[in-house]
């Protein structure tokens, strides 16, 4: 779906990108960790998010993450929207949270950019 | 042990990238630089990508415990070489580092969204190639192997 | 509906505390920051997280959660184990990563307004 329909889903502002809402994605992966963005989210796909630094916008870029939606109706701080914006990624906001987001998201056809991790044992 | 990173004739680009340590507001911006370069040398999408993942955490784990750091980008027309070097605290247990889960993030870092202990584990399994060597009250250096000419998915 | 409805749809594997998979499900929260978790969660939620440390039994005791999914197969640590049997805390783990797994579980429990909530 284009990530205008996204947007309607989920009730969201857009914050940077409006020119982008044409966009494509069929996939979502969702977490509150970088780590876990960073081991896990596949290029093209919706990162949904409660982290609002500037440091989610960098990793969206190291991963080519197709746009970010922040839950919780958190917002970005400034310096998160100028890198947005230097970077290009487009970056909404909705005040659902994560497990509202992603329920919505999930009923209309989203499905997660990866299907099963194993053996993620930590230590003890 | 001490591992020297040869430099070759075939050394298609070479640079170094200064890290500051405890500045958040700029860390990461020399991963994103990597990844520019690395795309516009026309390395396929994977190996870009593995390239800045494995920088990104690196750059990260500079910026949260060390004083400062370098980043030496190093591609040849078989691999890129990317070598950390950090001033700071060393790590005293490099097994225990490894392990997923083990961290020793403050309040600070954990409230960014990291800390979570995966840094190390993640750059390990991102490369294709990992050593690290650290010494206590000097710093901590690793290197990471991406092979270009060969990009099956982990 | 209550846990051992999602543990079966949703082919969970039990850790600890089987006698409270009877335990009413009113609502769910994924996430990971812990403040975040005791600012919106709600009593009755199902919490899903890839934190595996103890402090997930504190924070789920505090807001009387109905029980803990950890995601991506991670597994909670042995203290975090013996703290939730103690508080009588089911933790259950699943492979699926936390968008999926929301997915299926909030479809699963049925509309509802959590905005209100915030």
């Amino acid at each position: 779906m284009k990530l205008s329909e996204v947007k309607n889903i989920l009730n969201a502002d857009v914050i940077v990108g409006e020119e982008h809402l044409d966009l494509e994605v069929k996939t979502a992966f969702g977490a509150d960790l970088m780590s876990d963005v960073l081991a896990f989210a596949k290029a093209g796909s919706l990162l949904l998010t409660g982290l609002t630094n500037s440091q989610v916008i960098r990793t969206a870029n190291i991963l080519d993450i197709a746009a970010i939606i922040l839950v919780r109706g958190k917002k970005p701080s400034t310096e998160t929207i100028n890198l947005a914006k230097e970077l290009k990624i487009p970056l909404l906001t909705t005040k659902y949270i994560l497990f509202e987001t992603a329920g919505r998201l999930y009923a209309k056809g989203i499905v997660g950019c990866l299907e099963k991790v194993e053996n993620n044992s930590v230590l003890d | 042990m001490k591992i020297t990173v040869s430099s070759t004739e075939n050394n298609l680009y070479q640079d170094s990238f200064d890290i500051e340590g405890g500045n958040f507001n700029k860390a990461g911006i020399v991963s994103t630089s990597i990844k520019s370069i690395l795309k516009q040398m026309g390395l396929a999408a994977e190996v870009v990508r593995k390239c800045a993942i494995v920088c990104y955490e690196s750059e990260i784990n500079v910026v949260s415990y060390a004083r400062k750091g370098v980043v030496n980008l190093t591609v040849n027309s078989e691999t890129v070489l990317i070598e950390v070097v950090d001033e700071g605290p060393g790590i005293p247990n490099i097994d225990q580092a490894m392990q997923q889960g083990y961290s020793t993030a403050d309040q600070k870092i954990r409230e960014m969204g990291f800390g979570a202990g995966m840094g190390l584990h993640n750059i390990k399994s991102y490369s294709d190639a990992f050593n690290i060597s650290s010494e206590i009250g000097k710093g901590t250096r690793l290197l990471m192997t991406i092979t270009i000419s060969n990009i099956d998915k982990k | 509906m209550n846990l051992e409805t999602i543990v079966k749809e949703l082919n969970l594997d039990v850790r600890c505390a089987p006698e409270n998979l009877k335990n009413n499900v009113t609502g769910g929260y994924t996430g990971d920051l812990l403040s975040d978790v005791i600012a919106n969660s709600r009593e009755g939620y199902v919490w899903i997280t890839r934190q595996v440390h103890q402090n997930i039994v504190a924070v789920a005791s505090l807001k009387d959660h109905a029980g803990i999914i950890l995601i991506n197969s991670c597994e909670p640590t042995r203290e975090t184990l013996e703290k939730a049997n103690q508080e009588k805390i089911p933790i259950m783990v699943s492979g699926l990563p936390a968008f999926e797994l929301t997915g299926k579980i909030y479809n699963l429990l049925g509309k509802k307004d959590y905005t209100k909530l915030l």
